[in-house]
């Protein structure tokens, strides 16, 4: 079907922008300044709506902003994967919008203004790179991404900061020139254009005689160079990042960076390369083999941290891998649960990070070891923390059981009994790291330091960040029950 | 001749007058007296010469490959010397980048220059007048002259208004200058022997002997190999370029290192084909040396002039690496290279001089944490800096992509090659924004005081952030980036015609060897070298 051409597939990239502008323009007055944020990601995620019946009814718009040299343009499309990255992003931005107020005003935090304004640039982004049509388009963003949110990273400009930042930089920014910037000069002298293959997942864009020794080299230098995804060895520079403030971690480091990486692999293998390709090349299952080695590892790392952020940091590193490990399995369930999970894990994880930031400004706790008996003082807090590790877990009924179970389907469709044990192993690891946290929150012991009583979450600050939390926590059970919403938008995508 | 040449297509002598103006407001301008009167007079004249050169773009013929705008007028007959003046796709872009950027000259000297301001404009203009020349002459005598008029004039400005080092400075680059045009003359002589004539539109389409060809091309290579600056040849350009003013260094990295890559395209490659394919893994390898070489050097450096002269020479080593690679894509890309060279580079020796006149330090430990006190700048500062290391959707990225096309499409492994100069690129430049932007790690950090502000360094607020002239200037340039970063195609298509017809006459390969000896002898090492890439092609 051909798309529709609108410059409507401009706006969820535009009003970012615009947002930060406006930001900048009213920093001398907080209020004002906070309610821009707010209402331009209300905007944002309307633009991305006003876009979703058409494309759940089977359609897609499209946009040829501006042509640099033949093949190589600035264009936009909407597609159903789009959709469902864009559609989440968008969302989770309004709640992280009313938490982020709560929490750079309850830590007083300096330089504000700056935060607001990254923040948006990053946001308008990633919707930008949702909205690509082309691998140029999409490293475009996928370059602004990494620049805007390095400020976001040194906020504090502490000596950590500082460390942190300049691995992240380095990390990303030789990521990119390293491997991306040869990926996509290889691809466009094997096939004369770097625009993706919309119109289905299996085909690609390479001619049947094109040297297949490229177009391996190709799609590993892709597989690697997108390092936000966090695919070991190259997941370093993310717990390191995790000295931003939380919200920064919560959207960005949790649903946006990530997720721009994540969904880069993922655009790249499905509309670039196409899962023929990468079955007769043997790549899927090679690909398959690396993620599962960074689900098994992060896990296990993630066990021996003891800083909340730090945990959940190596969580995400897991996790991320598994939307990896759905589509490189190529079978219509596995790549159903991968790309499930882009919704699934963003939920679940931006609770995790939001309750981590709501203890951390309530009680001013960032060690696990120090939350005994905290479940009791911060109660809803520590309730959706529950049930967004349950996701994590894949216990039903909360989301995360969902996409783990069309996984495991896509394991057994391909008979790999190896794929599958390391999905049941890396959530008994899950399971390992999580359960801890909640148990000890109700039912340990409080530091003997612990001197005050009462709840902690009825300060008004604190309570702009409960409830966002408590929103997303639920919606994290309700996507679980009722799938259907995501289930069906990626079943147009991947056609079964 | 006539089949070479398109006549003026306007009725008036506009590359005349382009040529002349400067020169002749550089004699008028002697007759003012105050500094602030000389400031605006150069600026009122490289201003008219901008406006006036603008027709060359609007008025060209895209679609054919001849020369444009010429005027051919018998100067001295018995030397063969005319007055042959004209522009086609290759030319005419950097004669309007020439135009473009000397109006910022003037302006980045504004208050920086303290001394001498009549002679300082004078030369400026001079400068100008001889550079248009060059990349406009249609006659190698009148090449050659109006490019040794470059070099004193450049030498005064350096020597009478450069920093502390001067005069080492200075004689070095005149001698590296010098040094490389003797050979060049001695190419010109050759070939007025061989031919008969100094006319290169002839010259470009005669067929020489192979071995003519070898020392034609080795003679005209070395000095345009010393303007580039090629490595080994450019340790001329760091000393140059810290101690000349700003406008100094604007001009020699915007405008002069281009007049070598032009030199290539205009003498080496046309005149000498079979050379030039018989050279070509020679300077590939070369140009890949002043791409990681250039890199490396200015990651070391804490001088931020230094450290941009540096990078200058990585980045012009793509310009002739894209030349070198003699197709398409890449002598595109190495002309558009050119043309992103001289806005950015040249942008950021004017954002150096801005914070030169404020700190009078151009070390990085020095000038630091300017984030707070200095927004505006460092908006821009991050802008050109990005632009400089090929982020995409600036200019640099266009230019730097194309011609990684052109390598990966014939060498991977050149291609590979030129990507560790990317990742340098980025290395360097992101540490010279961070230490600037930033405060470094030891100690004044986080603040909580509540506003914005509150990251003042070692300067205290002193600092006063750009004024309006600064900004302008500034700005005028940004326009560039982003145009060529986003819609290259309108300068694509003004060289497009006459780098298809330079591909043509460069044919596609050594062509095997004849009766000539040399050509024999030097094949078995043409056939060597170009074995190690052959496994390489896709």
């Amino acid at each position: 079907m051909e798309p529709m051409i609108t410059s409507k597939v401009l706006l969820a990239t535009l009003i970012p922008m615009v947002t930060a502008a406006l930001v900048m323009a009213t920093g001398r007055t907080p209020n004002l300044r906070e309610s821009i944020s707010f209402v331009g990601a209300v905007l944002t995620f309307i633009a991305v709506m006003i876009l979703a019946p058409g494309v759940l009814s089977g359609g897609a718009y499209a946009l040829n902003l501006i042509t640099l040299y033949p093949g190589i343009s600035v264009s936009f499309y909407l597609d159903p994967l789009g959709l469902v990255f864009a559609g989440t992003a968008s969302f989770l931005w309004i709640l992280a919008s009313i938490y982020c107020i709560g929490y750079m005003r309850g830590l007083n935090e300096h330089a504000q203004t700056r935060f607001y304004v990254c923040y948006a640039v990053s946001v308008g982004a990633a919707m930008g790179a949702a909205f690509s049509a082309n691998l140029f388009t999409l490293y475009l963003f996928y370059e602004i991404v990494s620049i805007f949110t390095y400020p976001l990273v040194m906020h504090h400009q502490d000596k950590e900061g500082y460390e942190g930042a300049r691995k992240y930089i380095i990390y990303l920014m030789f990521t990119s020139k390293a491997m991306l910037l040869p990926a996509m000069a290889i691809i466009y002298v094997l096939t004369g254009t770097l625009d993706f293959n919309m119109s289905g997942i299996s085909g690609g864009i390479f001619p049947a005689e094109a040297d297949r020794m490229m177009v391996i080299i190709a799609y590993l230098l892709c597989l690697f160079g997108f390092a936000k995804a966090g695919i070991m060895p190259l997941h370093n520079w993310l717990p390191d990042a995790m000295v931003a403030p939380t919200p920064v971690s919560a959207l960005l480091h949790a649903v946006v960076v990530v997720k721009v990486g994540v969904f880069s692999i993922c655009r790249v293998m499905l509309s670039l390369f196409g899962i023929n390709l990468l079955d007769v090349t043997g790549m899927g299952m090679f690909t398959a083999y690396v993620v599962s080695f960074t689900i098994i590892t992060a896990s296990i790392i993630a066990l021996t941290q003891t800083n909340l952020k730090a945990r959940l940091a190596y969580s995400t590193v897991s996790q991320l891998s598994y939307i990896v490990l759905g589509v490189a399995m190529l079978t219509p369930h596995a790549v159903t649960g991968g790309l499930l999970h882009i919704a699934n894990h963003a939920f679940a994880k931006i609770t995790l990070f939001f309750c981590a930031g709501c203890i951390f400004v309530a009680s001013g706790k960032k060690d696990i070891s120090e939350m005994g008996g905290l479940g009791w003082r911060m109660p809803v807090t520590m309730a959706a923390f529950a049930l967004a590790s349950l996701s994590m877990i894949g216990v039903p009924p909360v989301s995360g059981f969902v996409s783990k179970w069309y996984l495991a389907l896509g394991a057994m469709d391909i008979g790999s009994i190896f794929l599958l044990a390391v999905l049941l192993i890396s959530s008994l690891l899950n399971a390992g790291y999580f359960v801890p946290i909640t148990f000890k929150a109700f039912f340990g012991t409080p530091l003997a330091t612990d001197t005050g009583s009462g709840s902690l979450e009825r300060q008004p600050l604190v309570l702009l960040m409960v409830v966002p939390l408590l929103i997303t926590g639920i919606i994290s059970v309700l996507i679980g029950i009722w799938p259907d919403l995501f289930l069906n938008t990626i079943k147009l995508m991947v056609g079964s | 001749m006539e089949q070479y040449l398109i006549f003026n297509q306007l009725n008036y002598p506009i590359i005349s007058v382009v040529l002349l103006l400067p020169l002749i407001g550089a004699v008028l301008g002697l007759l003012f007296k105050s500094d602030k009167a000389q400031l605006w007079w150069g600026l009122g004249v490289t201003v008219a010469t901008a406006l006036a050169s603008l027709p060359l773009y609007t008025r060209f013929d895209r679609t054919t490959a001849l020369y444009q705008f010429v005027e051919v007028r018998h100067w001295l007959p018995a030397l063969g010397l005319d007055y042959a003046v004209g522009v086609d796709g290759i030319s005419v872009l950097l004669v309007l980048l020439t135009t473009l950027v000397m109006p910022l000259c003037v302006l980045c000297s504004w208050s920086y220059i303290k001394e001498r301001m009549r002679e300082f404009i004078f030369v400026l203009l001079v400068i100008e007048t001889a550079m248009i020349g060059v990349f406009v002459s249609l006659n190698t005598l009148l090449f050659f002259l109006f490019w040794e008029a470059m070099l004193i004039p450049m030498y005064l400005m350096i020597a009478i208004w450069g920093g502390p080092r001067k005069d080492y400075a200075s004689i070095k680059y005149f001698l590296y200058t010098f040094a490389g045009s003797i050979f060049f003359l001695v190419a010109i002589i050759a070939l007025y022997v061989q031919t008969g004539s100094f006319f290169i539109p002839e010259l470009m389409t005669h067929s020489f002997s192979f071995s003519f060809q070898i020392w034609i091309f080795l003679g005209c290579a070395l000095a345009f190999a010393v303007k580039v600056p090629m490595f080994p040849l450019h340790t001329w350009l760091p000393a140059a370029h810290v101690e000349a003013p700003t406008a100094g260094s604007v001009i020699l990295a915007s405008i002069m290192l281009k007049l070598g890559g032009y030199g290539f395209l205009r003498f080496c490659l046309p005149m000498a084909p079979e050379a030039t394919w018989y050279f070509m893994p020679w300077l590939i390898a070369l140009s890949l040396v002043s791409i990681i070489v250039g890199g490396y050097l200015a990651l070391g450096q804490s001088d931020i002039k230094k450290l941009i002269a540096y990078s200058s020479v990585g980045h012009m080593g793509f310009v002739t690496l894209g030349i070198f690679l003699l197709n398409d894509q890449g002598l595109k890309g190495a002309m558009l290279q050119m043309i992103n060279h001289g806005v950015t580079t040249g942008a950021l020796f004017i954002l150096i001089g801005i914070i030169y006149e404020r700190t009078h330090s151009r070390e990085m430990s020095v000038n630091r944490a300017l984030g707070a006190m200095m927004p505006v700048y460092v908006l821009f500062l991050g802008i050109f800096s990005l632009s400089s290391f090929g982020f995409p959707g600036t200019n640099s990225f266009v230019s730097e992509f194309l011609v990684l096309l052109a390598a990966f499409s014939k060498y991977p492994l050149v291609g590979a090659l030129a990507i560790v100069g990317a990742i340098l690129a980025a290395a360097y430049m992101l540490r010279l924004l961070q230490s600037m932007v930033w405060a470094d790690s030891d100690g004044h950090g986080h603040h909580d005081d509540g506003d914005d502000h509150g990251h003042g360094a070692g300067h205290g607020h002193l600092l006063k952030d750009l004024n309006a002239r600064e900004i302008g200037t500034l700005s005028f340039l940004t326009i560039f980036v982003f145009w060529i970063g986003f819609y290259p195609a309108p300068l694509l298509e003004v060289m497009d015609v006459s780098v298809t017809q330079l591909i043509d006459q460069i044919g596609n390969g050594l062509p095997p060897g004849g009766d000539d000896n040399l050509h024999q002898a030097l094949t078995g090492w043409g056939n060597k070298m170009t074995g190690l890439f052959t496994p390489l092609r896709p």
